[in-house]
């Protein structure tokens, strides 16, 4: 059973924001789908202005790539620089591993943590 | 029992190989800043180079060595005389810039077999150039967008491909920046046309269809298909990868394709060579010829009595260019396929098509109760089955591992994605009834170990010279080479 | 002839357990009108006849070893080939096994390619290399890819120097259509006798790649050091093109800085076959490994604690990544990377090292010779390794023409390339050509321009 913490807003494409810090990253039921990442990779910058769905890095694990996309549209203002240096600590702590900070960004459209599970047992099949 | 890498075996001043000394006064070498102080190969004797080779050869499962249903892959036996006709030394040691008067032999191999391929598959003509299946998929998506672009139909940048297509599908058509939309299968394993209908539109570039699919099924309604993307003004691809089914059985020309790549290392006996080289000539309808690579084999002057015609190089008109350096893979490609469409004939290939399907729906017959067949009916040259037994928790990849302890090399895996836990079985015409049962029986053991005896399935294989390997510490470390140059500075 | 081993007795049989009468009814799919065409093909030959035949058409050509004495490379060279690689490349374990899947069964192309990937380190100087591309030409175009992929296509130019080899030149040309990039300085009517750092000009901070040849198409050697360090000062990658034989002697690409080490691996071990298969090699620096295409082995354990390989990072790969791949590619040249690890094993150290002197030595003396000739000289004044470029008072193509009488393949026709070098021959000499045969070459041009 995945962690998925009360805390957090969810997108359907399993990235979670964090309304309090604006931060952003990918749910425990993301990496336990991917398996072991071995490789990620922030496509935006600094200053960038994103859109709700659009793509702001990418994930390979052994057997799998992902797309990450941004849960919530705004203005980036923070890369977590270290993480592509040690991406198996997305697999050991997702919530942790934080991939990017939106500034501005509005989390109404995004599931909270219930609607998120149900939508994640939903797929399990 | 592990064997050193060549680094670890090379001693200091050891010799292999030497050479004659120079018959030529000395001329000074550059200035030595533009010359390498050392350079770090093994220093190894012969026989220390082949019985290195040899332990290595012996860890290797083949076509040789026995059964290899590899779905998809065509991994029938190479038939012994291609190896010795691709070997001759007109073939060896001809050089590609040569005049084209001193290389008619090879010129008139390029031409036939450039006519028989057309003649096979119905196309008006066919290029050699493709290196193998991917490159001629790329070449003929290239022709694709070139003709939409030669008719000033600047929209079309939508690619369909059905959801069981390969890889290299929709990666050709993203290597030219196109969209790829994918279109569902229905519940027959066909494409759906509902599905299809929703999609075509002025954007649509084309459909890539593999024929018989992936699943191994023959599409029931491919006429349908077909004049839907035409009428759309969208062309249809052929991914050739499944054309073991269809010789003398049906040519994709008169479907109604436009383009399809062959692979002549699947389809016509190329041996795989553990992953290349392949050959993949792409076929094309009449109004895609103009947009063949460049050079094409032709015909510059036509015989005349007892003189045999002049072969030599010629440019489509509209040309999408060059694919590769040279004409193609010419000696280890297409002597060989030469070699095994002269012996098979129409009559031999229409039987190799015939005796693939024929054991393909034999081992289907046999595994049908045990195993599910998901899309069932009538298979062409391969099927696609679930790795799962009722009662356990085994899994296809678990099934895989425990058939090399049967000595079977295991089925594709995990592909196509739409079939849970896919084993797809491929077991080509050169494999005898024997085998077959063999390859059944196995499975039906295992399936009866799943449920009995599971952990025996689950960490296998337990005769093979390795055991499972760990891939995660492959890909994190990511030990690329056993050796590196000295004061090398990588973090410049 | 076939190659099905199944008797009408046991076709009966399986089509029983099938439950259907006859091998037609298993076709039933496909459309009636188009179902089983009759084939206009020559009759089946057996193996007795194919053989025959086949041998008479390879005897049709003339060739390099018996027939004719060949100056002829660019880009594709007459080497000696060892005898041990070939019988290695026999081995069924080998050729007919396919891409190493399995690795519980495949160990042996396995480590094969692992060395193969080391042994290019060696030679180009480099990190990393994959387990190859199809030939020089489609690797060069893999480094377009690979950079393009590296900027995240935020970089839309590539400059190509225009004495890399013309048909890499044409095959990047093919291969980058659909990507809308800028491609400066592919000219062949470009200033030929300027040094490598007219092209720095045309590097700007929109610039992915630059591709530059070692030695270049007209054999000719140069330091890239500085070059690079200007390119990199623009942020852009540099690709070399670099001929492997060449590698044993001449300071490598690597150690000049580059960051893609590109070529075609024909000269190691493999035979010239009309063209291909061949072999292209690709080294990069460990950073890019991730937007390399291509495969790729790595080391690692097995489940008893064994050392052993596997193909990883394939999650880059297109049956993964499909539309988002750097590159559709899914083989690579296999059994003919293992002849060049075969070829590079035996030869070694020492026999790469005189296999490079020997063609040094032997493409000087013909150069030495042939310029001594009154109206030929020698078109270019740097250090060239085993190709030069000649120009003659009289047409290449009449030239030729006389040398073929006296079976002797000249060198390749520049001016079809280029307009400025009409008359200008580009010859390749060597280990097998002995000097008697140079000097053979020397007296026919002299006769001809006498």
């Amino acid at each position: 059973m995945s962690n998925t913490p009360a805390s957090l807003k969810y997108a359907k494409t399993d990235e979670w924001f964090d309304p309090a810090t604006g931060k952003v990253g990918i749910s425990d039921y993301a990496q336990e789908q991917l398996s072991d990442i071995v490789f990620m990779e922030i496509t935006v910058s600094v200053g960038d202005e994103v859109q709700a769905g659009s793509q702001i890095a990418s994930v390979e694990s052994v057997k799998a790539a992902s797309e990450v996309n941004a849960p919530v549209s705004g203005r980036v203002v923070a890369v977590n620089e270290s993480l592509p240096n040690n991406p198996e600590a997305i697999n050991s702590d997702p919530y942790g591993s934080w991939f990017i900070q939106i500034e501005g960004g509005d989390p109404s459209g995004l599931l909270d943590a219930a609607d998120y599970e149900k939508h994640c047992q939903e797929r399990a099949h | 029992m592990t064997e050193p890498t060549l680094f670890e075996l090379s001693s200091p001043g050891r010799t292999g190989v030497t050479f004659p000394e120079a018959d030529v006064p000395r001329f000074e070498l550059p200035d030595s800043s533009l010359l390498r102080d050392d350079l770090p190969l093994p220093e190894l004797a012969e026989v220390d180079v082949v019985r290195h080779y040899m332990a290595l050869s012996r860890y290797n499962y083949s076509v040789d060595g026995g059964f290899y249903p590899l779905g998809s892959c065509t991994m029938k036996y190479n038939p012994k005389i291609n190896e010795d006709t691709c070997r001759l030394p007109g073939f060896l040691y001809t050089h590609p810039l040569q005049p084209i008067e001193t290389v008619q032999g090879n010129l008139m191999l390029m031409y036939q077999l450039q006519e028989w391929l057309k003649e096979i598959s119905g196309f008006a003509a066919v290029t050699l150039q493709p290196a193998a299946g991917a490159h001629g998929e790329f070449t003929g998506v290239l022709m694709m967008r070139a003709y939409h672009k030669a008719r000033g139909d600047h929209r079309r940048v939508k690619m369909l491909v059905p959801d069981s297509a390969h890889g290299t599908n929709p990666a050709s058509a993203g290597m030219l920046g196109m969209t790829v939309k994918v279109i569902p299968s229905d519940a027959r394993g066909n494409v759906d046309l509902e599905a299809l209908k929703a999609e075509c539109d002025d954007t649509v570039v084309g459909l890539m269809l593999t024929n018989p699919n992936t699943l191994g099924l023959f599409d029931e309604h491919i006429q349908e298909v077909v004049r839907l993307i035409h009428e759309c003004g969208g062309l249809m691809y052929g991914d050739g990868a499944n054309l073991n089914a269809l010789l003398g059985i049906v040519r994709p020309g008169d479907l109604g394709f436009d383009v399809m790549h062959f692979n002549l290392h699947k389809t016509f006996s190329v041996p795989h060579g553990g992953g290349g080289p392949g050959s993949g000539p792409v076929g094309v309808s009449a109004r895609l010829a103009d947009f063949l690579p460049a050079p094409q084999v032709g015909i510059l002057e036509p015989a005349e009595g007892d003189t045999p015609p002049l072969y030599g190089f010629v440019t489509p008109k509209h040309s999408i260019g060059r694919m590769k350096a040279f004409h193609g893979h010419f000696g280890g490609g297409l002597v060989r396929a030469y070699t095994y469409i002269a012996m098979h004939g129409a009559e031999g290939l229409r039987d190799v098509s015939q005796y693939a399907v024929l054991n393909a729906n034999y081992l289907a017959a046999r595994l049908r109760g045990t195993y599910k067949i998901p899309y069932d009916r009538v298979c062409m040259h391969e099927f696609v089955m679930e790795g799962r037994i009722e009662g356990s928790d085994v899994r296809a990849l678990d099934i895989s591992k425990r058939l090399m302890d049967y000595n079977f090399h295991p089925p594709t895996n995990y592909f196509p994605l739409i079939v849970h836990e896919a084993l797809m079985i491929e077991p080509t015409e050169t494999e005898n009834k024997d085998t077959l049962d063999r390859f059944a029986d196995a499975l039906l053991k295992i399936a009866e170990e799943a449920r009995t005896n599971p952990d025996v399935v689950k960490s296998a294989p337990h005769s093979t010279p390795f055991g499972r390997m760990d891939e995660v510490k492959a890909a994190r470390e990511l030990v690329l080479c056993c050796w590196l140059p000295e004061g090398y500075d990588s973090n410049r | 002839m076939t190659y099905i081993p199944i008797s009408p007795q046991e076709r009966d049989a399986m089509l029983k357990t099938i439950g259907v009468e006859s091998l037609d009814a298993l076709f039933e799919a496909v459309p009636s009108e188009y179902r089983f065409p009759k084939l206009n093909l020559p009759p089946a030959l057996t193996e007795m006849e194919a053989s025959t035949l086949l041998a008479e058409i390879a005897a049709s050509n003339e060739n390099v070893r018996g027939d004719l004495i060949s100056f002829l490379g660019a880009g594709m060279y007459n080497h000696y080939i060892p005898a041990v690689v070939d019988h290695i490349l026999r081995r069924g374990e080998f050729y007919t096994a396919y891409t190493p899947y399995q690795p519980e069964i495949s160990q042996g192309t396995l480590q094969a390619i692992f060395e193969y990937q080391s042994l290019m380190t060696a030679l180009t100087g480099m990190e990393l290399s994959n387990a190859s591309h199809y030939d020089g030409a489609t690797a060069a175009a893999e480094a377009v890819n690979m950079a393009f992929a590296v900027f995240r296509g935020k970089r839309r130019k590539v400059v190509i120097s225009p004495t890399v080899h013309p048909q890499y030149r044409a095959v990047i040309r093919t291969y980058t259509q659909g990507m809308e990039l800028e491609l400066a300085g592919d000219d062949p009517t470009a200033d030929l006798q300027a040094s490598p750092e007219a092209l720095t000009p045309l590097i700007d901070v929109n610039t992915a790649l630059v591709i530059v040849q070692y030695p270049d198409f007209f054999g000719r050697i140069f330091d890239y050091t500085r070059f690079i360090e200007a390119a990199h000062a623009q942020g852009a990658l540099v690709c070399v093109v670099a001929n492997p034989i060449a590698l044993a002697l001449l300071k490598t690409p690597g150690a000049m800085g580059a960051d893609i080490v590109v070529g075609e691996g024909q000269p190691l071990g493999i035979p010239m076959w009309y063209g291909g298969p061949s072999l292209g090699f690709f080294t990069t620096r460990k950073q890019y490994v991730h937007k390399m295409a291509g495969r790729l082995v790595g080391e690692t354990v097995d489940s008893r604690g064994q050392r052993g390989y596997v193909l990883t990072l394939t999650a880059r790969e297109q049956h993964i990544k499909r539309e988002k791949a750097t590159s559709n590619i899914c083989t690579n040249q296999g059994l003919l990377a293992l002849a060049s690890a075969v070829y590079l094993a035996v030869v070694g150290k020492s026999g790469l090292r005189q296999v490079a002197n020997l063609c040094y030595q032997k493409a000087h003396y013909a150069a030495a010779e042939l310029s001594k000739i009154p109206g030929v000289g020698l078109c270019f004044s740097q250090p060239f390794f085993h190709e030069f470029a000649v120009c003659f008072p009289k047409p290449v193509s009449e030239i030729n023409e006389h040398l073929l009488e006296h079976g002797i393949l000249g060198g390749y026709d520049l001016g079809q390339d280029y307009p400025a070098l009409t008359d200008h021959a580009l010859i390749a000499v060597t280990e097998m050509n002995t000097r008697d045969e140079i000097d053979t070459l020397v007296e026919v041009v002299k006769e001809v321009l006498s």
